[in-house]
């Protein structure tokens, strides 16, 4: 009798399913605790990451609740890849389609905006840009210019209030969500992650450079929103948090 | 087979910890009689950050040795190529005294099930082991260490014992092994065997580590004592007991105090450490 490894995996994340023929205490007799020792493992496993990995939207569900919900995940999207690091990118999507939470709109965005500050803390490091390039640049060649953008740097595209719950639920003090949009942009400065409420002109600008606009062009998404936009007060947080390692101008 | 040329230098006979990031700075500041760390592979497989930057600051002071928990040696699939890619370029970079893995398969198809599961010991398991074994050290480029799991269930299947399957590896592959007394304290309390006589018949020529840890206590179906690898707590009394056992055979050996759940503060797991530096000065010279 041989216990292939397809059968052990079927079981192992479908409670409902029989152990395996072939598994035994050491008389010889059938077990279905020890094998409840794997189930419990991996499933405590992958509930566990997920927590580690989704903290605030922990806090948001209750503890009970997201280990419901991350108990559902896990067993429909089990990781694909040994690097946990990355596990539970499908959750957002899982979310979207997911009944029981449907009224809990902003909760697939706020896992957006979690596995985002995820990705800028294991990002590459990259020396960041020394700003003087930019100021040396004539203006008419700086608006043909194009910005590289830091592996660090992640967009987050938001109908909901996603960074003021995230503040509201990681930091002390912090005021209540307000009913806005809030697009968020993370940065890494050193080695913490950090998120930054946007305006939907700045985050139209962001996504145009992250998509190898030149200035010109991604002031134009911009001011498509915001007839005022201002691109000063972004460019310099970008600057300031090393987000920026390089440029392209029109004669590179 | 692998050239014994390619051996890199071994970790110090000496007390090591499993490294957790909260003890960064308590670890540079206060070792006490801590040598060197043990990381798992995988969680420094990011692009870059903290992580990267830690263990750059670390292997400055200590020695490295590298504990893979996604390799999924056992698997009956091929190794996963992208894996082994990642795990030359850790290995490249970081030079560290030691690469170890499992005796266990963790990845079914593209899933990854994020825990350290069973093998029959059967001849079709240790080709196909042998076989992946073979490939880690090719690519890798430097013999590796392999562990003994802790075991909760029996396979019907199996014709070998635990003990001769891990030395015909070693015949085979020419790979070293890491001995985890506090596993084998688990699987012989499970299966129902002495962690003794274990030992007795275990290939302690080949060791190139020995890990110490926690467990918790359960029962199974029949009220049989059922343990589990939990490495949550102090190790108890007899895996300590195991590991003296062990040193008198081997003579003085790289020892890690596994702690990987409820990680606690660093002067409990420095006195840890400093269990298994007492143990190890009460050994012969080998």
């Amino acid at each position: 009798m041989t216990t292939t490894q397809a059968e052990f995996r079927a079981a192992l994340l479908d409670p409902a399913r029989a152990v395996p023929d072939g598994l035994t205490d050491p008389k010889g007799q059938p077990t279905s605790r020890r094998f409840a020792v794997y189930r419990n493992n991996v499933t405590v496993a992958l509930i566990d990451a997920l927590r580690t990995g989704f903290p605030v939207l922990c806090k948001l569900l209750g503890d009970q609740n997201f280990d419901q919900l991350a108990r559902l995940f896990a067993r429909a999207h089990p990781p694909t890849s040994p690097l946990m690091m990355h596990y539970g990118e499908d959750l957002p999507a899982f979310l979207d389609s997911f009944e029981p939470l449907a009224h809990i709109a902003y909760l697939p965005d706020v896992a957006r905006l979690e596995l985002a500050l995820r990705r800028a803390y294991h990002a590459a490091d990259r020396t960041a840009l020394d700003p003087a390039r930019l100021g040396a640049l004539d203006p008419d060649v700086l608006m043909q210019t194009r910005l590289h953008l830091s592996p660090t740097v992640q967009l987050v595209h938001s109908r909901w209030p996603i960074h003021d719950i995230w503040r509201y639920n990681t930091q002390a003090d912090a005021p209540k969500p307000r009913g806005i949009a809030q697009p968020v942009l993370v940065t890494r400065a050193a080695f913490d992650p950090e998120p930054h409420a946007l305006t939907l002109a700045q985050a139209a600008w962001l996504q145009a450079i992250a998509e190898n606009a030149p200035l010109e062009k991604a002031v134009d998404a911009a001011t498509a929103h915001d007839a005022e936009f201002d691109l000063g007060p972004l460019l310099t947080l970008l600057i300031q948090h090393n987000a920026l390692t390089d440029i392209s101008t029109p004669k590179d | 087979m692998l050239d014994a040329t390619l051996t890199p230098p071994r970790l110090p006979a000496a007390p090591g910890v499993g490294y957790k990031a909260q003890h960064f700075a308590d670890l540079r500041d206060a070792p006490g009689s801590v040598k060197w760390l043990e990381i798992h592979a995988e969680n420094y497989m990011g692009d870059g950050g903290r992580p990267h930057a830690q263990l750059r600051a670390l292997r400055e002071d200590f020695a490295i040795s590298v504990h893979g928990v996604g390799l999924s040696i056992g698997g009956d699939g091929r190794l996963d190529p992208d894996h082994l890619g990642r795990l030359k370029h850790l290995v490249s970079w970081l030079e560290p005294s030691s690469f170890s893995e499992h005796l266990a398969w963790s990845t079914h198809g593209a899933e990854f099930l994020d825990d350290l599961l069973p093998l029959p010991y059967t001849d079709a398991t240790l080709t196909r082991v042998a076989e992946h074994i073979d490939e880690v050290q090719e690519v890798l480029g430097r013999r590796m260490l392999l562990e003994n799991p802790s075991s909760y269930l029996a396979f019907a299947e199996s014709t070998w014992s635990e003990t001769d399957f891990l030395a015909e590896l070693v015949r085979r592959t020419g790979c070293g092994l890491l001995l985890d007394v506090n596993n084998v304290f688990i699987s012989a309390t499970n299966l129902d065997y002495t962690p003794q006589s274990y030992l007795d018949a275990y290939p302690l020529a080949a060791i190139g580590e020995i890990h110490v840890g926690g467990h918790d206590e359960d029962e199974d179906d029949h009220g049989a004592p059922l343990l589990i690898d939990s490495h949550g707590r102090e190790a108890a009394e007899p895996v300590w007991a195991l590991l003296d056992h062990a040193l008198a055979g081997t003579g003085p050996a790289p020892v890690l105090v596994e702690w990987d759940n409820d990680v606690p503060d660093w002067p409990t797991l420095r006195a840890e450490a400093e269990r298994a530096a007492s143990a190890l000065a009460s050994v012969p010279a080998g």
